[in-house]
């Protein structure tokens, strides 16, 4: 039982991994962050909160704006 | 008890290490066993993370943990992520592994497995790592700045400046060796042609899907994408099959550059979200998996290396590159060793998402070694080849002949004994017309790493799969640093452009940036074309350019980086970044006063210029020649004059900054670091 867990939790931990390297999870990640500093009143939150469409537009805008793949 | 053990671990890595090194540097009386590399570089690579990263991290760099990164102080959930340092590891690597640690290793095992291999794992232990390290760990202090504003910063304004103008030189290079590299693994090859063509409509879907339907749900379209190549790639063996479908597939060397420019300009024109973004997610999942597979299938398999230590070619003569061991190996493998490319990424978006400074030590130095053992792999695949294959595949027309027979001929007259029979038969299994004269690499690790993957899975039934695989991976991930690149470069020049006249500089218009894509197009696109057209096959004259020009880059990276260790106190250290930058600058001015100045015509573009000039006045060159010659005759002089406008540069930048060590050493001004102010970190030891 305990090692069935233990292979649950692995597998969840490589999803998440592969999500958040692909950029699957990058909106949700925006969400957290705009809560954070919404939560602790800090000015440096960006505004107004994008959509996930219009945030996936706006990343893709500043990775392809800069040198991101190498040779 | 527990440090004894430890002892003894390190100990018997060490020694491992070390006697695996020794059996492939002097072991000569039988083949050696693949897995003799893979032992020598890991265990290097473990002793070298262990010690020399943590000497690295501790003794110069000072990481510090309580001082809050650029992700804690400037985070905004966009730019400034704070990131897992796992995770980000991953986000690295993915960004610093395209096809030059491939390409580069393959090419160079036409010295012999040996020059390369050690210069693959000591390069990039003592110098790529270093230099990748370094440059996160001053991005990451400067509050993510590129490398070109540390350096204006640092070193001087004219430091920035010729930075910015080496990275536009080395990416126009860049891109049209690689579009190269496609151009001669795709030409006159049905299947690959039309595997990599299906990948811009299988693109366009997943970018309509992510853009309309699900935004933003990358893993979904990237699966989808991913099934649909898989397809494409099977499907390839019937349109090779069908008569007309193979006609109609068939492009010649010319036509394929053609298209790649055409593509070039639309892929960096249209929105990134339609073609470019998708490609990337498509490209970025297939690469990290056949690079795993690849390294999986090596383990499995344990090829013998059937390549010498070193061949006759030590002498400078290879059919593949001219040029000798020195320099020339150690700007054929740029990217696998050293690379000035990866400290654009080091001062990209890697420092703006580290969590915590401790966390450069995996992402800068274990990273590169990462890349440095998928050089190893790829070093593994050529030399599994038999050496009389490898040398038919990579060796131009023009000096092997157009015919199996007279290939076979010539290869076998330089003690690689091949049968004309081997080679078409090879072609044969893995489904094309020919594997004669396909310069540029590609070609000859897709077939290798067909034999590997096929003697793990599917034997010699799936070889032609497995070929068409690796070339569609290739070539895929070329074409996606084409795109990429071209956009980069579109800014760049309006960047630099509008230093001269304002209005060229605004990035929101349409007629501007289409100017300057096609600016950037033509640049590159000039540079293909005249190696599509080059009777050496171009390979030859353009990725030594490419080597030059990353090895330059590195050279400027290490002399901001040995800029900053000064001006930190850290005089006594100096050496670790100053070694490699010495040690660059000999190997590329070295490099570019042969290409330029050499008497031999296959190695210096003067003397092939000359030759070609004294023919044309000798009347010995037939009428329909003449204007192609005089074309041959002017990209020589060209090349000659692009290697010495950048050793130029470097040396103007090098001298420059000699000057500014001399005043830090000397004390006679004060030294202005311009790191960020300290603040300490808010999140606990364990965020």
């Amino acid at each position: 039982m305990e090692t069935q867990a233990k292979a649950v939790g692995l597998l969840r931990g490589a999803w998440s991994w592969v999500r958040q390297v692909s950029g699957d999870a990058a909106y949700e990640n925006y969400l957290r962050c705009i809560t954070r500093h919404s939560d602790i009143g800090a000015s440096a939150a960006p505004a107004p909160l994008l959509s996930r469409a219009e945030f996936y537009l706006d990343s893709l805008r500043r990775r392809y704006s800069t040198v991101s793949r190498c040779c | 008890m527990k440090q004894i053990l430890k002892i003894i671990l390190w100990g018997t890595i060490a020694l491992a290490g070390a006697g695996a090194l020794a059996a492939i540097a002097f072991e000569r009386r039988e083949p050696l066993n693949a897995v003799w590399f893979i032992v020598a570089a890991l265990c290097t690579f473990l002793v070298a993370y262990r010690f020399y990263s943590a000497f690295l991290a501790a003794k110069i760099f000072a990481l510090d943990n309580t001082r809050a990164t650029p992700a804690e102080r400037l985070e905004d959930g966009r730019d400034f992520v704070p990131t897992n340092k796992w995770i980000l590891l991953g986000h690295h690597f993915a960004a610093i592994a395209g096809p030059g640690p491939l390409v580069g290793p393959t090419l160079a095992a036409q010295f012999g497995y040996l020059p390369g291999t050690l210069w693959l794992i000591v390069g990039a232990a003592l110098g790529g790592c270093v230099q990748d390290f370094t440059i996160l760990f001053c991005s990451i202090r400067r509050d993510g700045k590129s490398l070109g504003q540390i350096a204006r910063e640092e070193v001087s304004k004219r430091g920035g400046m010729i930075a910015l103008v080496a990275v536009l030189a080395i990416m126009v290079i860049l891109l049209a060796v690689i579009a190269l590299v496609v151009v001669k693994a795709l030409r006159d090859s049905p299947w690959g042609t039309f595997t990599l063509a299906m990948t811009i409509p299988i693109a366009l879907l997943m970018g309509i899907y992510l853009r309309f339907v699900r935004p933003g749900r990358v893993l979904e379209a990237s699966f989808g994408g991913v099934a649909l190549v898989g397809l494409a790639v099977v499907a390839g063996q019937w349109v090779n099959a069908s008569p007309a479908c193979s006609q109609a597939f068939t492009l010649s060397a010319p036509a394929l550059a053609a298209a790649i420019i055409v593509y070039g300009f639309a892929a960096s024109t249209l929105p990134v979200w339609l073609l470019l973004a998708p490609r990337d997610y498509l490209s970025a999942f297939i690469k990290v998996a056949a690079i795993f597979a690849l390294a999986a299938g090596v383990l499995a398999v344990r090829p013998t290396l059937a390549m010498p230590a070193l061949t006759r070619f030590t002498d400078g003569d290879g059919p593949v590159f001219a040029g000798k061991i020195f320099p020339f190996c150690f700007i054929t493998i740029a990217c696998g060793a050293v690379s000035g490319f990866h400290a654009l990424i080091a001062s990209g978006t890697t420092p703006k998402m580290i969590l915590r400074e401790g966390h450069a030590r995996i992402i800068g130095y274990g990273s590169m070694l990462m890349e440095s053992f998928v050089g190893v792999m790829a070093m593994i695949a050529a030399c599994a080849l038999q050496p009389g294959v490898y040398f038919a595949i990579n060796s131009p027309a023009a000096i092997v002949g157009k015919t199996a027979d007279a290939a076979a001929k010539t290869i076998s007259s330089w003690g690689f004994p091949l049968d004309p029979r081997t080679i078409t038969s090879l072609a044969q299994r893995v489904g094309e017309r020919t594997l004669l004269d396909r310069t540029g690499g590609a070609p000859s690790l897709a077939v290798g790493m067909a034999q590997i993957f096929s003697g793990t899975i599917g034997g010699d039934h799936l070889l032609a799969i497995w070929y068409h695989f690796a070339i569609m991976f290739e070539a895929l991930f070329i074409l996606t640093t084409l795109d990429a690149g071209t956009r980069v470069g579109r800014f760049m020049v309006q960047d630099l452009a509008g230093h001269l006249w304002k209005p060229l500089g605004r990035s929101g218009s349409t007629p501007v940036a289409l100017a300057a894509s096609a600016a950037m197009v033509g640049a590159w696109g000039y540079f293909l074309w005249q190696g599509v057209m080059d009777p050496l096959g171009g390979i030859n004259s353009l990725w030594p350019l490419f080597g030059i020009a990353n090895q330059l880059l590195a050279a400027v990276a290490l002399v901001v980086a040995t800029t900053i260790l000064l001006k930190m106190g850290r005089a006594r250290f100096v050496w670790v970044t100053l070694i490699p930058m010495i040690w660059l600058v000999a190997v590329t001015m070295t490099a570019s006063c042969e290409k330029i100045f050499s008497a031999s015509p296959r190695l210096g573009f003067l003397a092939q210029a000359n030759v070609l000039a004294g023919q044309l006045a000798s009347g010995a060159i037939p009428a329909a020649e003449i204007a192609d010659t005089h074309r041959l005759i002017f990209n020589n002089r060209l090349d000659a004059a692009v290697t010495a406008v950048l050793a130029l540069m470097v040396l103007v930048l090098v001298v420059e900054a000699v000057g500014e060590w001399i005043t830090i050493l000397r004390g006679r001004k004060p030294v202005v670091l311009h790191e960020a102010p300290y603040v300490a970190t808010r999140w606990a030891e364990g965020d």
